[in-house]
C-alpha cells in the first residue's frame, strides 16, 4: 500500500485544469472524495470515478482528495493526481502510467 | 537526409493543460512541448506527468511531437525518463556545446526506450557561443541528430551583445549554423521571433532566415505560424520555374547530351538538386501531385 506522509497539492485554478489536494486519511477511512466541477452536472461522476480509479491504481486506500476541476481532461486530472501523490511521499508503483 | 517538414515548430508551455490538449489544432509542423524555460522548476514534475500523459491520450495530429527537456547538467535525466517511453518524435536538447553532449544525450534516451520503440530523434539546440563553434561536430555526433537549431536569446547573453529586431548580433552565428548543418546533412532551424505582435518584423526575420539557408523556424505563438509557412512554402513561380528545369534535363539527357539549358542559362547539378528540393517540398505539401 501506498501510504502518504503529509498533505501536498498539484495543478492551479486556470481553465482546463484541476487543482487537487490530497491527505492521508484514518486508517480504514477509505477514498474520500470532495469534488468542484464547472462541469459537475455532466462530467462529475466521470470525474470522480477518475479520482478513484487513480488513486487505488496506486494502492492508496485511506486518503482525502479534494479536487475543483476548472474543465480538466481525463489525462490532465490523472496526471495532477499523480503529481499530488509524489509530493505527499507517495510511492507510485508506475512513475507516470 | 531526414526528409520531416520542419517549417514552423511552436513551443507549448508543458505545465498548462489548456495550451497542451489543444497543441495540434494549430497546423505547426512541430509542437514542442516545454519542459524547460516555460516551467517553473517547483513545477518541474507536474509538467513532466501532464506531457507524459498528453503524450499518451492527446491527438497533435499530423504535428511532429518534440519535447524541450532541461539542459542535461540539470534536470534532464528525470524529463527523458519520464517522457522517453511515451514515445515521442525528437527530443530537443537544449545549450548543446559539444559532440559529447549529444553522445550524453543519446545514452540516456537510448536507456529509457522500451524495446519495440521507433529511436528517438534528437533536434540539438545551440545556444552558447562554444556551441556554435561546435556545430558541425555536433551534428555529426550520431545519426539520431537530424537538426540544429538556434537560440539567438541566450547565445546573445553569452556574446554580451544586444538583442535586436534587425539580428546584426546573430548573423554570424547563423551562417555558422546553416553551413554546419548543410555540412552535416541535417536541417537547420532558425531563432524565434520573440515579438509576438509584430506580423511586419515576423516576415522580414523569417524571409531572411530563409534566404541564409534555413528550413525552418522556431515559434513562440500560435499566431505566427501562418506567416512562417508563408516564407517556406514554395511559390507557385517557385514550383513552375523547378518544372521547367526538371523539363530541360530530362529532354537534353533524351536527346544523349549531357548539357541542358532554361531560357538561355545552363541548368548543372546543383540546380537541378534545387529544383528537386523545390518539388519534393510541393509535393508533401499537396501542391503538387506526386508521391509523398
Amino acid at each position: 500500500m501506498a501510504s502518504l506522509v503529509k498533505i501536498a497539492q498539484a495543478g492551479t485554478l486556470e481553465s482546463s485544469d484541476i487543482m487537487i489536494t490530497v491527505a492521508p486519511g484514518p486508517q480504514d477511512s477509505g477514498i474520500v472524495i470532495e469534488l468542484e466541477s464547472i462541469v459537475m452536472a455532466q462530467y462529475g461522476e466521470d470525474i470522480r470515478l477518475t479520482l478513484e480509479k487513480t488513486v487505488a491504481e496506486q494502492d492508496c486506500n485511506d486518503i482525502y482528495i479534494k479536487a475543483l476541476d476548472r474543465g480538466a481532461l481525463d489525462c490532465t486530472i490523472r496526471a495532477r493526481v499523480l503529481t499530488a501523490l509524489s509530493r505527499a511521499g507517495a510511492v507510485l508503483k508506475e512513475e507516470i502510467l | 537526409m531526414d526528409m520531416k517538414l520542419r517549417r514552423s515548430m511552436l513551443f507549448i508551455p508543458g505545465n498548462n493543460p489548456g495550451m497542451l490538449q489543444n497543441g495540434g489544432v494549430f497546423g505547426a509542423d512541430s509542437v514542442i512541448l516545454d519542459l524547460e524555460d516555460a516551467v517553473a522548476p517547483s513545477e518541474k514534475d507536474a509538467a513532466r506527468f501532464l506531457i507524459a500523459h498528453a503524450l499518451r491520450t492527446v491527438d497533435y495530429g499530423c504535428s511532429e511531437k518534440v519535447i524541450r527537456i532541461n539542459p542535461l547538467d540539470t534536470f534532464a535525466a528525470e524529463d527523458i525518463k519520464a517522457v522517453v517511453p511515451c514515445h515521442p518524435d525528437a527530443i530537443l536538447v537544449p545549450k548543446v556545446e559539444s559532440a559529447e553532449d549529444i553522445h550524453t544525450a543519446v545514452q540516456m534516451i537510448a536507456a529509457a526506450e522500451q524495446p519495440d520503440q521507433t529511436p528517438v530523434k534528437i533536434i540539438a539546440l545551440l545556444e552558447t557561443p562554444r556551441g556554435i563553434l561546435e556545430a558541425y561536430n555536433i551534428a555529426k555526433a550520431d545519426p539520431r541528430v537530424v537538426a540544429l537549431a538556434l537560440g539567438a536569446e541566450d547565445y546573445t547573453a553569452g556574446l554580451g551583445a544586444m538583442r535586436t529586431k534587425e539580428g546584426t548580433e546573430i548573423f554570424t552565428a547563423r551562417t555558422i549554423l546553416v553551413n554546419a548543418a548543410a555540412a552535416a546533412g541535417v536541417q537547420s532551424i532558425d531563432t524565434p521571433y520573440t515579438d509576438a505582435n509584430d506580423e511586419e518584423g515576423l516576415l522580414a526575420d523569417t524571409e531572411l532566415a530563409k534566404r541564409l539557408g534555413f528550413k525552418g523556424k522556431l515559434s513562440i505563438n500560435p499566431r505566427q505560424i501562418d506567416v512562417i509557412h508563408s516564407v517556406f512554402n514554395p511559390s507557385i513561380s517557385d514550383i513552375d520555374w523547378a518544372e521547367q528545369v526538371i523539363h530541360a534535363i530530362r529532354k537534353a539527357e533524351a536527346e544523349g547530351s549531357g548539357v541542358a539549358s532554361l531560357n538561355g542559362k545552363m541548368v548543372d547539378l546543383p540546380i537541378v538538386n534545387r529544383a528537386e528540393r523545390i518539388l519534393h517540398l510541393a509535393r508533401l505539401l499537396g501542391l503538387i501531385e506526386g508521391a509523398k
